[in-house]
């Protein structure tokens, strides 16, 4: 089969599962409906419980599930390609922990008593700094200077966000702030939906756009230049990955927490199935990213036994041991 | 036909002149050898003369036009770039990286993959047999090949390479040689950085000699190596054995 066709029955088939896994998302859950009469309900504006569960609980929910995953699995993909580093991930350019912080911050301040929307808000503000900041950082430098800056950007919102824990008053704040940081979709609305929206798409469409840099990329800087790409300044390759990257996933992490593993793990799987060639990850990285946090909030949610599991702890649970599997194969393969 | 001409270029890192006013002409079907020791130079020329980097001093003009104002992709469709340590390569197919050399066409994926510059580009290197192999599984000498094949798939009237035989036994490197030979036959224009002076010697039409970041001499290899030069630029002595497998030695 051609790579081609190879790839395109990869998407079609991720995308059913999206597709499969987003209605079965709306059906299921905590409380048991009649989906169908929810959705008849809904459709024709009639305000049942069964149409407010799905559309003010369920929906949302989902749509995060499918932008975020997808966010983090398409970062992963973009990041790995153009540090030609298996091990990037979208943590590593710090941009995360400025919207950790920038949430924290939030709560530390009792802001969140103001607005639904005050957290998000106080992450994307969080993010869009980070990201300004390492914008500035890395200016015309290359990938070093890039990793450089996220890991001491990264390094240095971490001991602030500690510091905003070590200096909270309430214990009962603490624990919001931890559970917070751990990762989870519980209780979004569409006003997440829509604060994390312009960020996703913008840098999405950012990301996808750097396709075919990213296979020049393979041959190295040099040859990749050779050949036409302008790889830095402000119009350049790596400014397009870094400000897409930063604006999905602060706007992501803005609403969600951090989500960890997904965006490791996702490009890692599907690489070999599109011939190892960056541009063609992209896409498949998005679906697959979906495609795994539907599965673990669906998981989070209906297997929830007491306290619901947190959705970053479950991607973590479940990602850790994939790359253990990698780390025998890979030894087996070597010997 | 001139394709590639270096006026007078300069480049100083720091306090360090790296190139100093350096000119060369590279005409259609000609291959120019740019040789000299470790540290004269010659990488840093190359990059000029690529447009990976910007002379203080001087210009770099390609097909008549000041290099700076050429479009980059316009550049790529002109001049190809086999840089001295490519990085590892991807486990790609070997025909998906070759034809990354379209890519300044706005060719990609199938279309690419597919396209008779690619094709041509793998039978010229041979490398057809092993198209479907992922390219990190390539020994030193395939990888080689690969990367000119990916340069000749781009189909540019000149190629730069910089030491693209460093890592190659001689048969491989002779191979090498001749494929640029050959190519320069059908009208490109290529410069090729080396540090073995019998193919130099051998396979180019001038040799331009480098060090400390000067040309020292320029011209056919008679004119430009002889035991003198060997003596002062290299620090070796020349020494001609009568009845020896080798009819020469190099020692210090």
């Amino acid at each position: 089969m051609k790579p081609a066709h190879q790839t395109m029955l990869l998407n079609v088939m991720l995308l059913a599962g999206v597709m499969g896994l987003f209605v079965t998302s709306l059906m299921w859950g905590e409380t048991r409906i009649m989906f169908s009469h929810a959705l008849a309900d809904l459709l024709a504006g009639r305000h049942t419980a069964g149409a407010i569960i799905v559309e003010r609980l369920r929906l949302p929910r989902t749509l995060l599930a499918i932008l975020v995953g997808g966010t983090l699995g398409l970062s992963g993909a973009v990041l790995q390609g153009y540090l030609r580093n298996p091990l990037a991930d979208p943590g590593i350019l710090g941009v995360s922990g400025g919207a950790a912080l920038g949430a924290v911050s939030v709560f530390y301040t009792g802001l969140m008593q103001v607005s639904i929307a005050a957290l998000p808000l106080g992450g994307l503000t969080g993010a869009l700094c980070a990201a300004a900041v390492l914008m500035g950082l890395v200016g015309r430098g290359g990938t070093l200077v890039l990793l450089l800056a996220g890991a001491a950007l990264s390094s240095f919102a971490a001991a602030l966000t500690t510091l905003v824990l070590n200096l909270v008053p309430s214990p009962y704040a603490s624990f919001e702030i931890m559970h917070w940081l751990m990762g989870s979709l519980t209780d979004r609305t569409f006003t997440h939906v829509w604060i994390c929206l312009p960020g996703v798409v913008c840098g999405t469409l950012l990301m996808l756009s750097s396709g075919r840099a990213l296979d020049a990329l393979t041959l190295g800087e040099d040859v990749a230049a050779s050949l036409g790409f302008q790889l830095h300044g402000p119009r350049g390759v790596q400014t397009r990955i870094v400000l897409g990257a930063a604006l999905a996933v602060g706007s992501c992490v803005a609403v969600s927490g951090a989500i960890g593993f997904v965006g490791l793990v996702v490009p890692h799987l599907l690489r070999p199935l599109v011939g190892f060639q960056p541009s063609r990850l992209l896409l498949p990285s998005f679906l697959g990213g979906s495609l795994l946090l539907l599965l673990a909030d669906m998981v989070v949610r209906l297997v929830a036994v007491g306290p619901e599991l947190q959705l970053g702890v479950l991607t973590a649970l479940v990602g850790a041991p994939v790359f253990f599997a990698r780390v025998i194969m890979l030894k087996r393969t070597v010997s | 036909m001139i394709l590639l001409q270096a006026r007078e270029v300069s480049l100083r890192r720091g306090d360090r002149a790296v190139v100093s006013a350096a000119s060369l002409t590279l005409a259609k079907g000609r291959v120019i050898g740019l040789i000299g020791p470790n540290g004269a130079g010659k990488s840093t020329f190359m990059r000029l003369l690529t447009g990976l980097e910007t002379p203080d001093r001087g210009d770099v003009r390609l097909l008549d036009r000041d290099m700076g104002q050429i479009p980059l992709v316009l550049r790529a469709r002109q001049l190809a770039f086999i840089p001295q340590d490519g990085a590892p390569p991807p486990p790609m197919p070997v025909r998906a990286l070759v034809a990354l050399g379209r890519l300044p066409h706005g060719q990609a994926g199938d279309h690419a993959i597919r396209h008779a510059a690619v094709d041509h580009a793998l039978d010229v290197t041979g490398l057809q047999d092993l198209c479907a192999r992922p390219a990190s599984h390539l020994s030193g000498g395939e990888r080689a090949r690969m990367n000119l094949a990916r340069a000749l798939a781009t189909d540019t009237p000149v190629i730069l390479a910089d030491e693209p035989i460093a890592a190659l036994d001689p048969a491989h490197a002779l191979s090498m040689m001749h494929l640029f030979r050959q190519q320069a036959g059908q009208g490109k224009g290529i410069v090729v950085v080396l540090h073995d002076l019998v193919l130099a010697t051998r396979f180019c039409d001038e040799l331009v000699l480098m060090d400390d970041g000067a040309i020292i001499r320029h011209g056919p290899a008679t004119q430009v190596l002889d035991d003198d030069i060997m003596r002062t630029v290299y620090g070796v002595t020349v020494r001609r054995v009568a009845g020896a497998v080798l009819p020469w030695s190099l020692c210090r």
